[in-house]
């Protein structure tokens, strides 16, 4: 075991100390025939050397974004990510420690995190962030929940368009507390959310509307015009964002957008098969009291200098119990100061560089394969994804241009009976007129 | 004095990583009403001042590497370095979870054996990797609970019953399930109390919620006995696993009686905390509770690993996708160079190292529940508090100044000015040692100087820090000068 310091010697002294023969007496209290059958079967020790060994043969058998070129979206994106920002987050002194409740030795992560939130109200234009949580998709469930508890009403009307998982994690956290998710059909013909049916679902048990943009189609919708049949109706307006794309987008908070969450993954997290990701969550100033999460405030030590600590946690589970905001604890702490240090890294221009590199592409991508004879599924306009209509089994599809080389989808059958013959395709900064061709060509094929 | 944030140090033009010069405009690709007016306001900084600026507040922050950690229920052990390499590899990093599974064996491999290895380890039948940290395992296990009462036809077990020693989280996840909590008062030994449960129990009751060790560092020893109880009660028995470090090898859930556990991946198996996450919080359940885990389940069929959505009693999802899967490569290769013997000796060690401070410390602070503990041991500062005014808080500032990150305060509520303190096993003794003679000298400050306390810490980055302003008076981003 390479990671227990003590030799027998030690162990020993300690044991004297103690005044007990044998560590045995220490667990004497676990039932003896819980103690004799508890040894695990597991296969035995590895060194060093031997576990890097045996990992990277495991590893072989993926074909990582090294070896298939990407256009697959659905929420995780192929992004470059600059190299200050692994620098940074490998950091032991980042890596290592707890949740920063000990302010006097915790304020590099506590600034960091102010930060982090200031920029995350900065892309949103809101006027509160909290210091992450777990993903979109419970994001969405806590903004959702959030928004039940202050409006007292008891159904959230969803846009069936928005991130499938999320939707599913949001029923997971809602239905268990009497709250109602009912779902708001979409345009066949745009995309879009179908506001006019938004329009007949909306009565005063409404606690909220949510939308995703652009949304799961990526799509972009009229996010406005919801926000204001949300509000005219009582109900909070939530909106979904992807945090590249806002560096071209009106952000959430000039369209009336009440509760902002996201899927911060883009902003300089690795693709990590789907974790650890980063819940984005922002709200207006009246919610502050009722936010799920850690957030970070300033304010001043004994001495009256500028300090960093946790605040509002009497919102939080370690002190208000079964009363708290959230039961959140441990949240992205480390995801949210990568997406800090990419945000610093990119800055403003190259942020809208990225997002606009993407649509580029996008758009090259769909031009191509419009004139070579392939079908987009929705006319509505678009940033960096879209959806595709194939002919035939498109599961048979993805799993055919993998074998060439290129990863696309997910796609939609699943989720959208309607669309079984769908995939997405997304494109990135990353991506190349040379491989956008390549694709349209084994399409093609 | 905090150091000036990026927004401070920004200026007009400046820039780290560049781009290719997109070749369009914005407006000729998306519609002007979906553009925005005015660009966001981030940093605008160069390299050298990003590295400048995180290297500056990386020396202001306690860690694992640099400090004792003895933080209680945390479990704050050394984060092997091998492990922070192998989840940096491609090969596990830059796999997109939309990939087919025919590319992506090796991941499914690993996720399938680590699910394996801690059936094996909890005595569980079935494990879920999805749940992203504790707290989300706590409440998917209850929803799982909850969707297996509801196949019963019990809707009427709303009622959770959990002890007064338990973490915050219980009675929050309890209540994000829409069920309502009744708390248990611990007895005179710090355990649950057969008689009280007793009580307790009914027909509307859904669930225990025990921790084991509990909060105080001691073993639920009648958790045999609570079991059946509970059970014959109509009733599920969940664990909190926060505090699986104490118990492997030497003791399974699964053969204590419980139904689901969470273990924290964060903690008993060694992933690094992050200053706050990412965590990463399995669930183990029986047989009998697979069929309602979260979807999709990874399922092998002639050798090949695939997953497996159509599970129609499934509770959905807790997670975007498989959950935090690069934690779960981190603890993967943790169980793999440890062994069932290196695990026992992990538990051996870091029950040994709280034994040993606790006797070494109960002559100068108040040990409320007398006799051998677990992973972990809570003292009181009451006495002292009594006859100086120094207190709990003030003793953990002044750690600080010791370069010893503080134990957890105030926690659990039973005991008053509780000092609860968790080693783990990867201090040396020597490390050991120290901290008792540190924490002997600050029982003899409190007599002879309580003002060097309570003005403690002293040698930190900032002063003790105000947090009552912060909360009255909420600053939560940059606004200039």
């Amino acid at each position: 075991m390479p990671w227990l310091p003590h030799t027998e010697r030690d162990r020993r002294e300690m044991l004297e100390a103690l005044g007990v023969d044998s560590v045995d007496e220490l667990f004497a209290e676990i039932p003896e025939k819980l103690r004799e059958s508890a040894r695990p079967d597991l296969p035995p020790p590895l060194t060093e050397m031997e576990l890097l060994d045996h990992a990277g043969a495991l590893a072989a058998q993926n074909r990582t974004l090294d070896e298939l070129t990407c256009f697959a979206g659905g929420g995780i994106y192929d992004h470059f990510i600059p190299a200050i920002v692994h620098s940074v987050t490998s950091r032991p002194e980042f890596v290592t420690p707890y949740t920063p409740y000990q302010a006097e030795a915790s304020q590099g992560t506590l600034q960091a995190m102010f930060e982090y939130q200031t920029m995350i109200c900065e892309l949103t234009a809101m006027p509160i962030a909290n210091a992450s949580l777990y993903d979109g998709a419970t994001a969405l469930g806590e903004a959702v929940l959030l928004a039940a508890n202050s409006t007292r009403r008891s159904r959230a009307l969803v846009s069936a368009a928005l991130s499938p998982a999320a939707r599913r994690a949001t029923r997971t956290y809602c239905e268990a507390t009497g709250l109602e998710v009912v779902e708001i059909p979409w345009d066949d013909e745009s995309g879009q959310t179908d506001l006019g049916e938004l329009a007949k679902m909306l009565d005063d048990e409404v606690a909220c509307v949510a939308l995703q943009q652009p949304n799961y189609f990526g799509v972009l919708e009229e996010v406005a015009e919801a926000g204001e049949q949300a509000h005219e109706a009582g109900a909070l307006f939530v909106a979904m964002v992807e945090p590249i794309s806002l560096a071209l987008l009106t952000p959430p908070g000039e369209y009336g957008a009440d509760l902002v969450v996201g899927e911060g993954q883009p902003l300089g997290l690795l693709p990590g098969y789907g974790g650890p990701l980063l819940g984005i969550f922002a709200c207006r100033d009246e919610f502050l009291r009722r936010m799920p999460g850690r957030v970070v405030g300033r304010t001043v030590d004994a001495a009256g200098e500028e300090a960093y600590c946790l605040t509002l946690q009497t919102r939080e589970q370690h002190i208000r119990r079964g009363r708290a905001t959230s039961n959140i604890c441990t949240n992205e702490g480390l995801c949210a100061l990568a997406a800090a240090v990419y945000m610093a890294a990119l800055g403003p221009e190259g942020l809208r560089e990225v997002a606009l590199l993407g649509a580029e592409r996008a758009h090259d991508l769909r031009e191509k394969l419009v004139a070579a004879g392939l079908e987009p599924r929705f006319a509505g306009p678009y940033v960096n994804e879209f959806v595709l209509r194939v002919a035939g089994d498109a599961e048979a599809l993805v799993r055919e241009l993998a074998g060439a080389g290129y990863l696309v989808g997910p796609t939609l059958a699943r989720d959208y009976e309607e669309l079984d013959d769908c995939l997405l395709l997304a494109a990135t900064e990353r991506r190349t007129v040379e491989e956008i061709d390549g694709l349209v060509a084994a399409m093609r094929s | 004095m905090a150091d000036p944030t990026l927004f401070d140090i920004s200026q007009r033009g400046k820039r780290c990583t560049r781009m290719p010069a997109p070749e369009k405009g914005a407006e000729e690709l998306i519609p002007a009403q979906h553009l925005r007016a005015q660009a966001p306001g981030l940093p605008e900084v160069s390299e050298p001042e990003i590295a400048r600026h995180y290297a500056t507040l990386a020396a202001q922050n306690f860690n694992v590497d640099g400090h004792f950690y003895p933080l209680g229920s945390c479990t704050m052990k050394y984060n092997p370095k091998v492990n922070e390499a192998l989840a940096a590899d491609p090969g596990w990093a830059r796999l997109h979870p939309a990939t087919p599974e025919e590319h992506v064996q090796g991941a499914l491999r690993l996720m399938h054996q680590l699910e394996a290895w801690l059936c094996a380890i909890l005595g569980m039948d079935a494990v879920s990797l999805q749940p992203p940290a504790g707290a989300a395992g706590e409440f998917t296990s209850l929803r799982v609970f909850r969707a297996w009462h509801d196949s019963q036809g019990n809707t009427q077990r709303t009622r959770v019953i959990v002890p007064d020693t338990a973490h915050g989280t219980n009675p929050a996840s309890v209540a994000r399930c829409g069920w309502t909590v009744t708390v248990l008062e611990s007895g005179d030994d710090g355990r649950v109390s057969p008689e009280a449960l007793a009580d307790a129990l009914d027909d509307d009751v859904a669930a225990l919620m025990l921790t084991n060790p509990n909060t105080l560092g001691l073993f639920e020893a009648q958790v045999l006995q609570i079991a059946e109880m509970v059970h014959d009660a109509g009733a599920l028995m969940y664990c909190d696993g926060a505090n699986m470090n104490a118990l492997l090898g030497h003791g399974r859930p699964g053969e204590m009686g419980f139904d689901a556990v969470q273990v924290n991946l964060h903690k008993t198996f060694s992933t690094p905390h992050g200053g706050g996450g990412p965590g990463s919080g399995p669930i183990g359940v029986t047989a009998e509770l697979e069929p309602f885990l979260p979807v999709p389940r990874l399922v092998e069929q002639d050798g090949r690993l695939a997953w497996d959505w159509d599970r129609p009693e499934s509770i959905g999802k807790v997670q975007s996708w498989f959950g935090n899967f690069l934690v779960a490569v981190r603890a993967w290769a943790y169980i793999r160079a440890c062994g069932a013997d290196g695990l026992a000796q992990v538990a051996r060690d870091a029950v040994l190292a709280a034994n040993y401070i606790r006797a070494s410390l109960e002559d100068v602070y108040d040990l409320p529940y007398p006799g051998a503990c677990m992973h972990e041991c809570v003292l009181s500062a009451r006495t002292i508090a009594e006859e100086t005014g120094v207190r709990a808080a003030d003793i953990a500032k002044r750690l600080l100044d010791h370069g010893i990150h503080p134990p957890t305060m105030y926690f659990p509520l039973i005991v008053d000015e509780a000092l609860m303190i968790e080693p783990a096993e990867t201090e040396t003794k020597a490390a050991l040692d120290r901290f008792i003679e540190v924490m002997r000298e600050i029982a003899r400050e409190a007599a002879a100087d309580p003002e060097i306390l309570h003005d403690a810490p002293h040698s930190t980055p900032v002063r003790r820090v105000d947090e009552v302003k912060a909360a009255r008076n909420p600053i939560l981003r940059w606004q200039g000068r």
